[in-house]
């Protein structure tokens, strides 16, 4: 099997995280189609360290899950907050700093 | 398992038509299922497979990694989080934007196009293989990388750790800056509102259901919403059986009269709008 079949794989579970990330309002599942598009970069890099021999890859994609689940910790204490003060989760209405 | 060098076989390309269709169609579910609990779990399913495939390149200790961290900790997180704030917030279908929706979805669609054509354009023949780098063992090949060409980005992901703990911690800690209301200051207040003094009725019907989502019935027969818990109201998770049991009940006396002959030479089945009609019936044909 070519290599490359990953990487599309990859890509379109990327794609996929963006659009839900375009498309989505509720802060919670925008959360999740950004964790969506972690993992597909995390399959591309494993992707990559098979691909050229050497492990180095996968420390990268051991870094960006270290990364991830510090985000997602502090991201989730901001929706919890925000809803704790505006009582809703929606990104449409965190607006006080519109003008 | 070391023989994951350099071609793929033929099974692992059925491994990945398969899970990989499994992948795309949880990724699908996250960002298309209306409640958040059915994306987490969507979301969850394609971290598993994911895992699955870590581990068929060769990264033992990344796909355990993913199922214990990301469908095991971060995954329950989020599952966490929408039990505490999704109750009430469910996403609107408004669009504020106009035509925000369908211009994402275009945007997404070439984005997707040009990722995929750059790749298509790439010449990948075959995998190098890891059978070198994990003839040691693929966790120690991974532990001597950590600990000597990557040292520096490890200690600054472990400040980056401590960070986003004590950060979490000060963003939901919340302190108490006014004293709790006694039950006597409480009482007094209900009290002084007036609207409700005594205490809840519960929910359920007497003798026949006493589900905590089955609405309690008042004096006339009609249910009463207040006896049942705010959450479940917000939800529209009420169960009213009431009407259709008292309906029930009447097909099932109907029935049982017509299968002791009583109610001999009169129509079979009445509709249920004429619900009185057929006692009038029986008590002529008993006359």
């Amino acid at each position: 099997m070519n290599p490359v079949y990953y990487l599309y794989l990859a890509a379109l579970l990327f794609t996929i995280g963006a659009a839900g990330v375009l498309i989505r309002r509720n802060a919670i599942v925008v959360f999740m189609c950004i964790e969506l598009m972690l993992n597909a970069c995390n399959l591309a890099f494993v992707t990559f360290s098979r691909l050229h021999g050497n492990l180095d890859g996968q420390i990268i994609a051991f870094f960006t899950m270290v990364v991830a689940a510090a985000e997602v910790v502090v991201g989730l204490a901001i929706i919890v907050t925000i809803f704790r003060t505006r009582h809703t989760a929606s990104v449409d209405d965190a607006s006080l700093m519109k003008l | 398992m070391i023989s994951l060098a350099a071609a793929a076989s033929t099974g692992e390309a059925v491994q990945f038509w398969l899970l990989g269709i499994v992948a795309v169609v949880g990724a699908l579910g996250t960002i298309l299922m209306k409640r958040a609990v059915h994306s987490a779990l969507s979301l969850a399913g394609t971290m598993i497979v994911l895992a699955v495939f870590y581990l068929a390149n060769g990264a033992y200790f990344l796909g355990v990694v993913q199922i214990v961290v990301y469908t095991g900790a971060i995954m329950m997180l989020f599952l966490f989080v929408v039990m505490l704030v999704g109750v009430t917030a469910a996403d609107s279908l408004k669009e504020t934007l106009k035509g925000q929706r369908w211009l994402a979805a275009g945007l997404g669609l070439g984005f997707g196009i040009l990722l995929i054509a750059g790749i298509g354009n790439a010449s990948l023949k075959e995998f190098n293989g890891l059978g070198e780098a994990n003839a040691g063992g693929n966790v120690q090949g991974l532990a001597a990388l950590i600990f000597t060409k990557y040292v520096f980005a490890f200690e600054v992901t472990g400040a980056l750790l401590i960070t986003a703990a004590v950060g979490a911690m000060v963003l939901t800690h919340r302190e108490r800056t006014e004293r709790a209301r006694t039950q006597r200051e409480q009482s007094e207040a209900r009290v002084r509102e007036g609207k409700q003094v005594p205490p809840l009725p519960a929910p359920g019907v007497y003798a026949r259901h006493n589900a905590v989502d089955i609405p309690g019935l008042l004096p006339d027969g009609t249910p009463s919403e207040l006896t049942v818990n705010p959450t479940l109201r917000a939800r529209g998770q009420i169960r009213d059986v009431s009407r259709e049991s008292l309906a029930e009940l009447k097909a099932l006396e109907r029935r049982s009269e017509d299968w002791l002959g009583r109610g001999s030479g009169e129509q079979p089945e009445a509709p249920p709008s004429g619900g009185a009609s057929p006692k009038e019936h029986k008590e002529g044909a008993k006359k």
